[in-house]
């Protein structure tokens, strides 16, 4: 057993050998249909390999150097003067301290009147300074690192922040790539290699990439020489076009061999690249938006204030000084005389007559005004923005504290990244949630299976032991790798010889499992101490593929007895049972978005063959066998069973097989191969040849999978759901999964109306919003017409009413192609509402929309109807988005609405929505640190959320909204009583109290109710268990409205 | 937006995190990278025993989980009248207790501003009470309304005098006044800083200058009485502000007279008149004391009363006026504080009663959430 842990690894790399001289080989094929991509050379850029010289001599191409830090030494000061002064109140307090300077008005001292604004520059830049030097260090940690950079024929160790474009670079296994590359060759012979893209996309499964087969040649000749002309750095990761001139020779580069910054190498030893874009230009670096400065919404609505406050300053200047003007003109003639005023010098020296400090009655105005600005300054509040940062420092200080938003399991706690906006949590009104990693763990698990019409694994007490312990050891290390229930009366079942029908279909069953997949055995180097058999088999074999549903399943099986050990293009290796059993696969059908199902065919030992197919539900059933005696038996307990699973939010796939007959077997096998020599069409024809084999199946069963969520998501959604906020899930997973975790985590409920756009054209996206739109938008009984028709055309696939369907057992079938115009979505739109519910407005929408559909959508002057569709859904979900598509969502709700937006996410896919939306939460999860750099807090897990919102959204907000009014408010009194008494004091602008009475108003006198407040607010949890965490967000929001300027004007 | 809505008890979100042991451990750093595998337990955050693995320490104080005992008054309807009601019944009886106090101080005024200007210069004022020629000294006799128990305080009033003007009230130099060897500072003090030949005026500014000269005597059925102009300053400002060994100089010497002039054999601390005039009043209309009679008045004496009317309030219209006024606990002769303790008194006491009528006629349930602004308008979301 020990002995076949490792031969796998050895395997593998004969396997894919095969399979990526096919690969590669197709490349080059495609590769030359291309047109041309660059014609001319003035749009693209010229990279000579191994020679940075030449290529960074005429174009200054940025270094491998990345910075994220807003300053530098020398330009903080200024840029960090310049971005303070944004506040208006600055501004304003810049000005009276100028003012102050002039002889005529010094109401107070000259340079004291500087002090309160230089201290609060100077607290808030050493804050921000700080802040900024935090961003300096990563930086230098990351620009610091080393890669083998190849230098006179040898590999030497280079820092990051040195390597330039046109350098040879080596990337040895598990080490991140510091710049955009293009691959040359790798450890393998073939030019394979796997990365690992989750910084850039958050998925975490292996992606494979090729080197070309000329340039492999390279590597192993070891000389570096070749043009690549590439296109200009953009920061679309899903997109390379070039090509590269060796040898006489133009060779086409795309995608599959460009390595990016920011992913990492696994299971392959070594790659030699050479750069292309580097630091800045990477296409990582491109999709991170610049991270801005945020403010927070209640200090924008201050600078509101402050500037109606300055209009109720300027009036009571206006009426000083107009009374200034009134009572010289009236008093001109005594003025030389006048006791208290004494215009002229009487000596008997040459001083005689002089006038003393007069200006005349203009400029005596004038003074009047601005001193009298000078002397009701406290209007504006200057302190108060230093007071604020104050408070927050303190609240962050209990949310950081506070032992509720302490994960134990990743031992951390609460981390408030920016101290500007801590009040904003308490006005979130919609919320963008990542899925994987945020809401869910990105664990898979086998849940439940109907095996022959025989539910197994419901029951979670009877779960069998003998994998506790590893499933205890599988969570000490963040594996893929699930927990598997083993259902002891399947096992049992499956521990019977092979006979009756039962058996056979189980024994189908979890052969499909383990063969019809495009998983790949790997072996680990982890040895489980645990001495139980089947346990190191499940434990020894990694399983690598780019989907974690297959992973779940191959796990299962093999926890079943059935373990994949090898998989080449020709073979697979299971071991059934102990027993080591070879199957030739003899052709494999990929999944693809039209099928909706994955088949393969198999050759048996005993040269039966047969075609194992597992799918959606959606199309597996309808390609049954009817006649089937044992179909017609098994079928309506799986489809209830189906009904059940994907009503507990599990992903279900439906498994199938059929044997094939000689006749049957060898009219494929010519087609198959035909299809898959040919140069065109390739992907219709292998879809024609699978449908000769994939119809008659026998139904063998239905597997559940659950994409495990993470602790409290379901009670948080619900919880903040309640409050009033909208949740919106982003995700790059693809429609049906978003789905299915959408109904898990009890944010699509099975009464909700799914509109799904997800069009491949701006007109079909046109089409789809406004159809969408004018049935629900309008209250209209004439959509009920025509509603029993369920039709499915197209090849973008309006979605079935999935719950109504699976509820009354109506299937979709393709009713075949009718005519592909406009016309047809009417029938396909009304289809969605199904019968049983009347359109109206209290039946809750949900809208579900896909990447494509949003480049389309976003791009153009679809954005309206796509804000008003969504904003009158319940629940949007998107999926297949890109990171960039996450910020243009995020912006779409920012940029039409005054509510506040909270991203939250996880992964460096999600920096930009963070950066985006007014409050950016990182999870501190396995996906790398960005998000949590970019975020303005972060957190371990995502149900903290509700009491960071509900709890301490709501406090720091209510606490702070008292702060401001209470300011506000004992400012206004002063400043009025300071009116009063220049009113009595003949309009000369004098300061009633004295200075320091001035001082004590704001510190003592009048802290006495603000300290009394936010005392008492401590206890207010009690009464939160009193109210609904909706109502209790009321409040907050209610505070909002407290704050303009008529209210503060009735104080 | 749902309405309603289930009660959430946040006090029992990861209530098991409670209690217990954490402060024996070390304060950790934060260090997410360095986490070690051994040390990640999985799992939620239910079991108490887990926490053993943690490196943070989160301080489990109650102050720092913001459970410190507090009480939020809710304002029911009870709570609300009582204070009310309180508030009218404590008010009113201090209103009437500071207005019966007021109506006992017993208080002489007499404007002599326009009556101590002989019939022929009434068209003049102005030039003859700036003539140096021209006798000044007024008489008149006032009548005592009711007993005045000694000491009767003298003052001065003066109406549309400016001393909180910013000019004027600027227009002195602490320092001057406070010690001899400050002498020469003058700053602030122009137009009256120094004379001629630049030696400074003691003290100077315009506040000095413009020193009130008028003068008072009293006598009854031709016995002098004693005024005693001692002490009528206040102690502070003869200790602190001005200074024992500064003796005016200079004084009233430029082109244009102000007021009084000052012997300069006396030092400024002792200088009890130009003490009281510098500490310079907040409003136009204010009395300042002259000093004090130390004698009982009895009603209906007949006090005769000679004014040396040398101030000149004429060229800007002001007005003087002598003032023989006793005092009780709440000072002088003041209605405000009576009446302002009595309107707010009985305005809580009828909003008291006013709610109390509304909440038998018209109660409602407290805290019922239909009545928020943002329920009674579905439309705002």
């Amino acid at each position: 057993m020990e002995l076949q842990t490792f031969t796998p690894s050895l395997e593998i790399s004969s396997c894919t050998k095969q399979e990526n001289t096919e690969k590669s080989h197709h490349i080059t094929q495609k590769g030359i249909c291309l047109d041309q991509p660059f014609p001319d050379e003035d749009n693209s850029r010229l990279v000579y390999i191994n020679d940075p010289r030449r290529t960074n001599h005429k174009y200054e191409f940025s270094g491998n150097e990345i910075r994220t830090s807003k300053y530098t030494v020398v330009t903080f000061l200024p840029k960090n003067l310049f971005i303070q002064f944004h506040r208006l109140a600055y501004i304003y307090f810049l000005v009276i301290a100028g003012l102050n300077q002039l002889p005529p008005l010094a109401v107070f001292g000259r340079t004291v009147s500087l002090f309160p604004l230089l201290f609060v520059l100077f607290v808030t830049a050493i804050k921000d300074g700080y802040e900024d030097w935090r961003r300096h260090r990563s930086d230098r940690k990351e620009n610091n690192r080393e890669a083998l950079v190849l230098q006179c024929g040898n590999f030497v160790p280079k820092k990051w922040k040195k390597i330039c474009v046109g350098e040879v670079v080596k990337i040895n296994a598990d080490e991140s790539i510091p710049c955009d590359m293009v691959l040359l060759g790798t450890s393998d012979p073939n030019g394979i290699a796997y990365i690992q893209t989750m910084n850039l996309d958050g998925e975490s499964n292996l992606k494979t990439r090729y080197a070309r087969q000329e340039t492999i040649s390279m590597v192993v000749e070891d000389t570096f020489t070749g043009l690549i002309r590439c296109e200009h750095p953009n920061r679309n990761i899903y997109e390379f076009t070039a090509n590269m001139e060796f040898s006489g020779k133009i060779i086409p580069l795309g995608q599959s061999n460009i390595v990016l910054r920011g992913c990492q190498l696994k299971n392959i030893e070594w790659i030699i690249g050479v750069v292309v874009y580097a630091g800045q230009e990477t296409k990582a670096m491109m999709n991170s938006t610049a991270s801005p400065s945020k403010r927070s919404r209640l200090e924008s609505y201050m600078n509101r204030e402050t500037l109606w406050l300055s209009v109720f300053l300027f009036v009571m200047c206006a009426v000083v000084a107009t009374g200034m003007g009134l009572w010289l003109v009236r008093h001109l003639h005594q003025l030389d005389t006048l006791p208290y005023y004494r215009r002229k010098y009487f000596t008997n020296g040459p001083d005689n007559g002089k006038e003393y400090k007069y200006y005349g009655i203009a400029m005596e105005v004038f003074f009047s005004f601005l001193s009298s600005v000078i002397v009701f300054q406290i209007m504006i509040p200057i302190s108060l923005y230093i007071t604020m940062e104050l408070v927050r420092l303190g609240q962050s200080y209990f949310m950081i504290e506070d032992r509720h938003m302490y994960d134990i399991a990743s031992n951390t706690r609460f981390q408030c990244r920016s101290l500007n906006i801590n009040e904003d949590l308490g006005q979130i009104r919609y919320i963008f949630s990542d899925k994987t990693g945020t809401l869910t763990q990105n664990k898979m698990e086998f849940r439940r299976a109907s095996v022959y019409g025989k539910d197994y694994g419901n029951s979670h007490q009877n779960n069998v032991t003998t994998f506790e312990t590893i499933s205890e050891g599988e969570l000490e290390e963040p594996t893929k790798q699930s927990e598997i229930n083993v259902d002891s009366e399947l096992l049992a079942l499956l521990q019977r010889g092979i006979e009756g029908e039962e058996r056979i279909a189980a024994h189908d069953f979890f052969l499909t499992l383990s063969a019809c997949n495009t998983v790949i055995p790997m072996g680990k180097k982890y040895s489980s101490p645990n001495s139980d058999n089947k346990a190191v088999e499940a434990g020894a074999i990694d399983y690598q593929g780019e989907s974690p549903d297959e992973q779940a399943l191959v796990i299962a099986a093999s926890a079943y007895g059935y373990a994949l050990l090898e998989r080449t293009t020709g073979h697979v290796v299971v071991n059934i049972n102990g027993k080591k059993t070879r199957l030739d696969v003899l052709g494999l059908h990929e999944f693809d978005s039209v099928r909706k199902r994955m088949s393969v065919v198999i050759r048996f030992p005993n040269s039966s063959v047969k075609v194992l197919v597992k799918g959606a539900d959606s199309s597996m059933l309808g390609i049954l066998d009817v006649e089937d005696s044992r179909n017609t038996k098994v079928k309506q307990p799986t489809e209830n069973h189906l009904v059940d699973y994907s009503s507990h939010g599990l992903r279900t796939l439906v498994i199938a097989a059929r044997d094939l007959n000689d006749a049957e077997f060898s009219e494929w096998q010519a087609r198959y191969e035909e299809a898959s020599t040919s140069l065109t069409e390739r992907s219709t024809k292998l879809r024609q040849a699978a449908s000769l084999i994939e119809k008659k199946l026998i139904l063998l069963g239905a597997t559940a999978i659950e994409d495990k969520l993470q602790d409290g998501v379901p009670e948080t959604i619900e919880s903040l759901r309640q409050a009033g906020i909208k949740v919106w899930v982003l995700t790059g997973d693809k429609q049906e999964t978003a789905i299915s975790i959408g109904l898990s985590c009890k944010l699509l409920t099975l009464d909700m109306h799914q509109i799904i756009i997800n069009g491949s054209s701006e007109d079909e996206c046109r089409f789809l919003l406004a159809n969408a739109k004018a049935k629900y938008g309008i209250k209209s009984e004439q959509s009920r017409d025509g509603t029993l028709k369920s039709k499915k055309k197209y090849d973008y696939d309006i979605v079935d009413c999935n719950d109504e369907k699976r509820t009354h057992g109506i299937l979709i079938t393709e009713t075949g192609k009718q005519d592909p115009r406009y016309s047809g979505f009417t029938d396909n739109e009304l289809r969605l509402s199904c019968e049983k519910y009347a359109v109206s407005d209290d039946i809750p929408l949900a809208l579900i929309i896909d990447g494509n559909s949003l480049v389309y959508i976003l791009e153009k002057d679809l954005e309206t109807q796509l804000f008003d569709l969504a904003t009158s859904c319940r629940v949007v979900l998107c999926c297949r988005v890109a990171p960039l598509q996450k910020a243009g969502i995020v912006d779409l709700i920012k940029s039409r609405t005054s509510d506040m937006t909270l991203a939250i996410g996880d992964g460096a896919n999600d920096v930009s929505m963070i950066q985006m939306a007014d409050v950016g939460i990182g999870i501190c999860g396995q996906e790398g640190r960005q998000a949590v750099m970019a975020s303005d807090f972060a957190m371990g897990q995502f149900r903290f959320l509700k009491r960071l919102l509900l709890v301490h959204g709501h406090w720091n907000y209510q606490r702070i909204g008292y702060l401001v009014l209470y300011n506000f408010y004992r400012n206004a009194v002063f400043v009025l009583m300071l009116f009063w008494y220049v009113l009595c004091a003949a309009f000369s602008s004098i300061s009633a109290v004295t200075d320091w009475s001035s001082v004590f108003y704001s510190v003592i006198y009048t802290s006495v109710p603000t300290v009394v407040d936010n005392i008492s607010l401590s206890k207010f949890k009690n009464l939160l268990a009193h109210y609904s965490p909706y109502n209790d967000f009321g409040i907050a929001s209610s505070l909002s409205l407290h704050c303009d300027p008529s209210d503060f004007l009735a104080f | 937006m749902p309405k309603g809505g289930h009660v959430d008890d946040y006090a029992s979100m990861g209530e098991g995190l409670a209690t217990s042991d954490e402060k024996e451990r070390a304060w950790g750093q934060i260090s997410e990278t360095e986490k070690g595998d051994d040390n990640v337990r999985g799992g939620p955050a239910e079991d108490d025993d887990r926490r053993s693995g943690a490196f943070f320490q989160i301080l489990d104080s109650r102050f720092t989980q913001q459970e410190l005992p507090a009480c939020k008054p809710l304002l029911t309807p009870t709570i609300v009248i009582s204070t009310f009601a309180l508030i009218g019944i404590l008010f009113i009886p201090i209103g009437l207790a500071s207005l019966s106090a007021s109506e006992n101080v017993v208080e002489i005024v007499y404007r002599y501003d326009t009556e101590c200007i002989p019939q022929q210069s009434q068209d003049d004022k102005v030039a003859f009470i700036q003539s140096s020629a021209t006798d000044k000294t007024c008489r008149t006799t006032l009548t005592v309304p009711k007993n005045m128990k000694a000491p009767v305080h003298i003052y001065y009033e003066l109406y549309n005098f400016y001393q909180n003007h910013r000019r004027y009230v600027k227009n002195r130099n602490d320092k001057q006044l406070r010690s001899k060897e400050y002498e020469l500072e003058t700053t602030n003090c122009a137009p009256e800083a120094t004379t001629v030949d630049g030696s400074p005026i003691v003290p100077c500014g315009l506040i000095a200058w413009s020193l009130f000269n008028d003068t008072y005597s009293f006598a009854i059925q031709n016995k002098a009485i004693e005024v005693n102009k001692k002490n009528i300053a206040w102690q502070s400002d003869k200790d602190e502000k001005f200074g024992s060994d500064v003796y005016p100089k200079n004084f009233q010497q430029g082109g244009l007279i102000g007021g009084a002039k000052l012997n300069e054999s006396i030092p400024l601390s002792e200088q009890e008149d130009l003490i009281v005039w510098m500490r310079t009043a907040a409003l136009p209309q204010f009395r300042k004391l002259y000093g004090r009679i130390e004698t009982d008045l009895v009603a209906n004496e007949q006090i005769s009363v000679t004014i040396q009317n040398n101030y000149n309030t004429y060229s800007f219209e002001g007005e003087k006026k002598l003032v023989l006024s006793t005092t009780s606990w709440i000072g002088g002769k003041n209605d405000f504080l009576g009446v302002a303790y009595l309107t707010v008194g009985s305005l809580c006491l009828f909003l008291a009663l006013a709610f109390i009528v509304l909440y038998l006629l018209k109660p409602r349930t407290l805290g019922d959430p239909s009545y928020l602004s943002w329920n009674r308008n579905p439309d705002r979301h």
